[in-house]
């Protein structure tokens, strides 16, 4: 396989309901950001693809209107996939495998804040025998906690230790959106909102944009070596699904988490980080086991999506964050994880290593 | 260097403006059961998938793909969701030939569905969005002051428009899972349907349809075992441009010039009209038909009508367009752009049944979506390249 590297990542603050920018607006300054950022110039993109979803702003074919912001003029080749920009990112990988080209820009975006999300999320269930009961997501995501409890997989203090190192962690990050020290007792004393499940043990609902650029071989090299950032190869990358049928399968399980570790090859070395998208504190827990992830692995640096969580966006940040790690020199080997549907039910890996 | 890639395996479903026999389930397995058992596989030697659709307000399913997994055995499968809006069926075959070209696998199903019935596509393509005018015209309505702009610069005679019409509705006579059947159309019946949006009648327009499409895709060695005659991928491409831009000619769009031109590079086409034996060109208003003729270069500039006019384009004619009936007779949009993709290689595999055109060896597959800004073509052949 041709080796790829992301050359460069950008993303937007994100927030909790932008009143003032529509899902276009917020994309723009992070695509320029990172076509800049790269050394790279439009015209010498050589294929564009992104990942968003109608059913966020309530509106078909929301990824026209980003494609006029973006430019493509003169015409560009150019693929959308209705699902994060990480899924986005693999397209781009296999796009520049036939070798006629060198680059690729990536992007993922969404406005979660303009409908309610946890009802909107019920929407991607079975239409005839689920979606009709109007489960939330956070209510599934519930039954999930509730087997890992019951299993003894993890307990409530341990889920509140994860919000807690989250958002502590998060005061780092600039584009975070919840960030701040807080007590694992006083998180414990709220109340429910889905039994077991608490407010921190849920993702934050966010607005936000990421870009990344994707670069092959020794025009990779070349531009890293005027960016002077170490090039972030890309090294495994493998995707899977499951089952949606949430009494069909154990939910204290996620295989097509662990088959995808296992192809893209986490295993093989040592992992200095890993951003993982876990919408749900329960779900790092899980996450961490099946991808094979030991406790020398810094988790999630930047917050993670418990900090915010850009629906679209945040797995293609994590792609982001992780290859920033080893841009940045801070990191020889990372991992980065994305997610989609209810419980984990698809699942992306991807394993970066400096040179 | 890519590797070759073929299409062992196709299947579609019957279409129908509703098939209340089916959920969608159902609809998307019918199409990919009948791709399986033509390229002699079951579904575990599916290595991945594409699925494709347009915007999911159609069925109400937020990424349907998620919950028709099971459905489609993906199950610790990749699996893709491409949407890149009425062109997205010939770009979710990109995609999945491009996994098989990178060498990543040697058999991929790509599906692509819609089931128009569950809601009213008019409705979920004009929605109202803050701070951006409103069309509610539907897509006949954005369509046909482009129509009239091509008239009005070629000097086309009025009628050219109903031929197409007539000519696509009986050739879906030759096609048994055609939505529309209509053995009686001649002119006049089209000239006195229903003046839509001038100067489209009823009959010059798409249906809208329940419908999927599936096709198998594999690497070399896995189409030598198939049972059937595989059709090579000669060349795919997909372009781009943007919605709202002056210097933009809706009539002609540069996008589809250049994937048009890609495509042909790739599969060593230098004379499109003398070298391809048969097109299935994404025609869902009449006078799309000449109007793409010009766009794909087999005519020049305001000469795409005389090729309407003269029969070229006829089931009969030096290059037959549409043999199955094309988007005129089965609109499900999602899937549209595929069937076109599947068609031009049930041609060159010689497996189109009574729609067959005599000795086609290489095909073209097209597909455009959106204002027509968004444009996905492959080049089938009955020998690889």
């Amino acid at each position: 396989m041709r080796e790829i590297a992301v050359v460069s990542f950008a993303q937007a603050h994100s927030v909790r309901r932008d009143i003032v920018h529509n899902e276009v607006e917020i994309l723009m300054p992070v695509v320029a950001e990172a076509v800049s950022s790269s050394g790279l110039t439009r015209d010498r993109i050589g294929f564009t693809v992104s990942g968003s979803c109608d059913y966020l702003a309530g509106v078909p074919f929301s990824f026209v209107m980003a494609l006029d912001g973006v430019g493509a003029w003169p015409p560009i080749e150019e693929s959308h996939v209705e699902m994060d920009g990480a899924w986005a990112m693999a397209e781009a990988w296999t796009r520049l495998q036939h070798g006629d080209i060198d680059t690729a820009l990536v992007f993922g975006f969404g406005k979660s804040s303009v409908g309610e999300l946890p009802d909107v999320l019920t929407l991607q269930l079975d239409p005839y025998m689920v979606a009709p009961l109007w489960p939330d997501s956070i209510s599934v995501a519930a039954l999930q906690a509730r087997a890992m409890l019951d299993a003894g997989l993890c307990t409530e203090r341990e889920m509140a230790e994860i919000a807690v190192r989250s958002r502590r962690d998060a005061k780092s990050n600039p584009f975070a959106q919840l960030a701040g020290d807080f007590s694992v007792d006083k998180l414990l004393a709220d109340r429910c909102i889905s039994s077991p499940l608490r407010r921190h043990d849920c993702a934050p609902i966010s607005d936000g944009a990421s870009a990344v650029v994707l670069a092959a071989g020794d025009v990779a090299r070349a531009l890293c070596e005027k960016s002077g950032r170490a090039p972030a190869w890309i090294r495994g990358l493998d995707h899977r699904v499951d089952s949606q049928a949430l009494g069909g399968r154990d939910l204290t399980t996620c295989p097509s988490a662990r088959l995808a570790a296992l192809k893209a090859g986490v295993g093989d070395g040592p992992v200095d980080v890993a951003e993982i998208y876990a919408p749900f504190t329960h779900q790092e827990i899980l996450l961490r086991r099946e991808l094979g992830l030991g406790a020398s692995t810094r988790i999630n640096p930047s917050g993670g999506a418990l900090a915010a969580n850009p629906v679209m966006a945040a797995g293609l940040i994590r792609i982001g964050e992780a290859a920033a790690a080893i841009h940045r020199g801070e990191a020889k080997r990372a991992v980065a994880h994305a997610t989609s549907g209810p419980c984990l039910q698809q699942n992306l890996v991807c394993v970066l290593e400096g040179e | 260097m890519a590797r070759q890639c073929a299409v062992v395996g196709i299947g579609q479903t019957r279409h129908a403006a509703k098939r209340g026999d089916l959920s969608m389930v159902g609809l998307v397995r019918e199409a990919a059961l009948a791709a399986l058992q033509d390229a002699g596989l079951d579904w575990k030697d599916v290595e991945a998938l594409v699925i494709g659709k347009a915007p999911d307000m159609f069925e109400g399913v937020m990424q349907p793909e998620l919950y028709l997994a099971d459905a489609l055995g993906a199950a610790g499968k990749p699996m893709i969701r491409v949407h890149t809006a009425g062109s997205v069926g010939g770009s979710t075959a990109v995609v999945a030939a491009h996994l098989v070209q990178s060498g990543q696998f040697s058999r991929v199903l790509t599906v692509a569905f819609e089931k128009q019935s569950e809601s009213e596509a008019t409705w979920a393509i004009t929605p109202k969005i803050p701070f951006q005018p409103p069309l509610v015209a539907g897509a006949g309505g954005y369509f046909a002051p482009i129509i009239r702009a091509y008239i009005d610069r070629s000097k086309a005679p009025a009628d050219i428009g109903l031929r197409v019409a007539v000519k696509d509705r009986q050739n879906a006579m030759r096609n048994p899972f055609a939505h529309l059947h209509l053995p009686d159309i001649d002119l006049e019946t089209v000239a006195n349907s229903p003046l839509l949006w001038d100067p489209l009648h009823y009959l010059e327009c798409c249906p809208s349809s329940d419908g999927a499409c599936a096709m198998v895709l594999a690497d070399e060695s896995a189409a030598r075992k198939a049972p059937a005659r595989p059709a090579w991928v000669l060349g795919t491409a997909m372009r781009s441009e943007p919605t709202m831009f002056p210097g933009r000619n809706q009539i002609n769009p540069r996008a589809g010039r250049e994937c048009a031109q890609a495509v042909y590079r790739q599969a060593g086409i230098d004379n499109p009209r003398k070298q391809i034996d048969t097109a299935e060109i994404y025609v869902p208003f009449s006078w799309y038909e000449p109007m793409w003729m010009e766009n794909l270069g087999f005519a020049d500039l305001n000469e795409g009508w005389k090729m309407t006019l003269d029969g070229v384009t006829a089931f009969d004619g030096a290059m037959p367009v549409n043999p199955s009936g094309g988007v005129l007779s089965s609109n499900p949009i999602g899937a549209s752009g595929m069937l076109r993709f599947a068609e031009a290689a049930m041609q060159v595999r010689g497996a189109a049944g009574e729609h067959q055109v005599d000795g086609a060896k290489i095909a073209l597959g097209h597909a455009y979506g959106g204002g027509s800004q968004f444009f996905s073509m492959w080049m089938v052949g009955a020998e690889k390249r």
